[in-house]
């Protein structure tokens, strides 16, 4: 009896600790469909903190969000000048980089999330990006991540937005997330932290389903799984639209 | 109005692609080449990734050659003969061709050898062609000189002689075959017709009479960028359809009154323009190789996809 009430105990307690304070998320949308026309994406975030107990007093509740695309493994070359000419030279293999990437904070980085817990959760952009080892031979490997976080910063693929989350009362919070246009599909991971102190008190993860939809949908399953049929439907198009043009013009001609 | 590319996974103006079309369409129709050498390129300047302009301007390229072989079939000026044997040539290049690219493109050196490639025969072609329309314009201003008899050179001395009856040639059919494989292996890694490769290769090496010269490259291009589209799009997945459409409307449309233009302008006038235009494009993309970039580092897929 006594070492049930003790397993019970020991069940119960991590999810009460971890639980003092609880994050209760909305989305605008949990979905963003890829259509023709698609030109990016604003989604909202918002959301409250559950408590059971009083508000701690210690240190204010700080709110992080970090949305993530889908981890791919990337190649990143270096150009060096040979013969005269700017030649891909050295490459690395950047293990996982996150095809998209943004975090919003409701204060400055460094203050609200400890180096060891971004180290631990894996929140700021070099954190997010996993490279394990670069070949022996190249020089200053840790470059090539940098250069990754770089490019793709410069693209409005990776970005930081500091300060741009609302807390209300440390129980409200919002933020908004806008995509590019450039998205690759896939499941968006998208996580809150909330910190106090500059550690994590309680985190929530939920994903945000980024698909091709309607006709993108369809000519992409198609270009992959019978890319013969998609060869010879492009071929088909295209003789269809060059014989079209010239039985047109000789039409408008004949007829002015 | 944006439009999401499903291949290429870029969003882009659809009436900026409509108006490249249509400036490159005016262009092949004026000057008579496919335009490839000029669109991709531009593609790759508008953020298309290489691999996709490549793949893509091929199939777009069979609808303007398609287009222009249709007219000139019914003028009776294509050697279907002689369009059947650089034809196999052709398809052997291209197949060849797709294979340097997948394994260049392991390598991370495809964007290099696809430059390259543009600066030496833009190059070399622009330059010749330069030369010559100068030359041509003073010629015509002097007295004309005299017709030049046809020369009998080491071609003739070639085994396996063949009977062109359109051309009015007795010719062996290897040079032909050469012309045919070197011409696909350039449409393959390019993303070119490569008429403007061909056209100078079959007066000056082949001897073809010039009339029949345009109507025989462009019959032979259709089924070696079909062929090359087909070989992009099972080992590469890289032809992305809904690009290929955009560009030939505007295409098929600007080619149409390129060629009223170009009836109004000029032959020595045209050529000279032509070989102006060649050479700025290679000068941009010579630049471009020479001068330090300002990113150094460039991001690639693992694997080829």
């Amino acid at each position: 009896m006594l070492r049930c009430l003790a397993a019970l105990i020991f069940l119960i307690a991590p999810s009460v600790l971890a639980a003092e304070e609880q994050v209760v998320l909305g989305m605008s949308q949990n979905r963003v469909a890829i259509t023709a026309n698609f030109d990016g994406s604003e989604i909202l975030i918002f959301g409250a903190v559950k408590r059971e107990t009083a508000i701690p007093e210690a240190h204010p509740l700080e709110v992080v969000v970090a949305v993530s695309g889908p981890k791919l493994p990337v190649v990143v070359r270096r150009k060096e000048k040979r013969l005269g000419i700017w030649v891909n030279t050295d490459s690395v293999e950047v293990d996982a980089a996150p095809s998209f990437y943004a975090v919003a904070t409701s204060g400055p980085f460094k203050e609200i999330v400890k180096d060891i817990e971004d180290l631990r959760h894996k929140i700021s952009i070099p954190r997010a990006i996993r490279s394990v080892g670069a070949p022996m031979d190249v020089k200053n490997a840790q470059e090539f991540s940098e250069a990754v976080a770089r490019i793709r910063t410069d693209n409005g693929l990776y970005q930081v937005l500091e300060n741009t989350v609302e807390v209300d009362q440390q129980t409200l919070f919002n933020t908004s997330v806008k995509l590019p246009a450039n998205l690759t599909e896939g499941d968006y991971l998208t996580r809150i932290f909330l910190t106090r102190g500059g550690d994590v008190v309680s985190q929530y993860e939920t994903t945000i389903d980024v698909r091709k939809v309607g006709l993108e949908r369809w000519l992409f399953n198609l270009s992959r799984q019978q890319p013969l049929v998609y060869g010879l439907l492009s071929l088909a198009i295209a003789i269809a639209a060059g014989w079209g043009a010239s039985a047109a013009f000789r039409f408008i001609r004949q007829g002015g | 109005m944006q439009i999401y590319l499903p291949i290429a996974e870029v969003s882009v103006n659809a009436f900026l692609l409509l108006g490249l079309g249509g400036i490159v369409g005016i262009l092949s129709g004026m000057f008579g080449v496919g335009g490839g050498f000029l669109m991709t390129p531009l593609l790759f300047f508008i953020g298309i990734p290489p691999a996709v302009a490549v793949a893509t301007e091929a199939n777009q390229i069979v609808a303007s050659s398609f287009s222009g072989v249709l007219a000139h079939l019914k003028r009776r000026t294509v050697d279907l003969k002689m369009g059947c044997v650089l034809l196999v040539g052709g398809l052997a290049g291209a197949g060849l061709g797709v294979f340097i690219f997948n394994y260049l493109k392991s390598l991370g050196q495809v964007d290099l050898l696809v430059k390259l490639c543009y600066v030496i025969f833009l190059g070399i072609i622009g330059g010749l062609m330069f030369i010559e329309s100068l030359n041509a314009i003073r010629k015509s201003r002097g007295n004309s000189a005299p017709p030049q008899r046809k020369k009998h050179n080491w071609i003739h001395g070639l085994p396996f002689k063949m009977r062109f009856r359109v051309s009015g040639l007795y010719i062996s059919v290897i040079p032909p075959l050469l012309v045919g494989l070197c011409v696909g292996i350039l449409a393959a890694i390019m993303g070119v017709g490569g008429g403007f490769i061909m056209v100078p290769a079959m007066i000056y090496l082949l001897g073809m009479p010039t009339k029949v010269v345009v109507g025989t490259s462009l019959f032979q291009i259709i089924f070696v960028t079909a062929f090359t589209t087909l070989l992009h799009a099972t080992t590469n997945y890289t032809v992305d359809m809904a690009l290929a459409v955009l560009l030939l409307v505007g295409g098929v449309i600007g080619a149409q009154i390129g060629t009223r233009i170009g009836t109004r302008l000029k032959a020595e006038q045209l050529r000279i323009l032509l070989a102006a235009l060649v050479l700025a494009v290679c000068g941009k993309l010579a630049f471009d190789l020479l001068v330090m970039p300002n990113e150094l580092y460039s991001l690639g897929a693992v694997g080829g996809h």
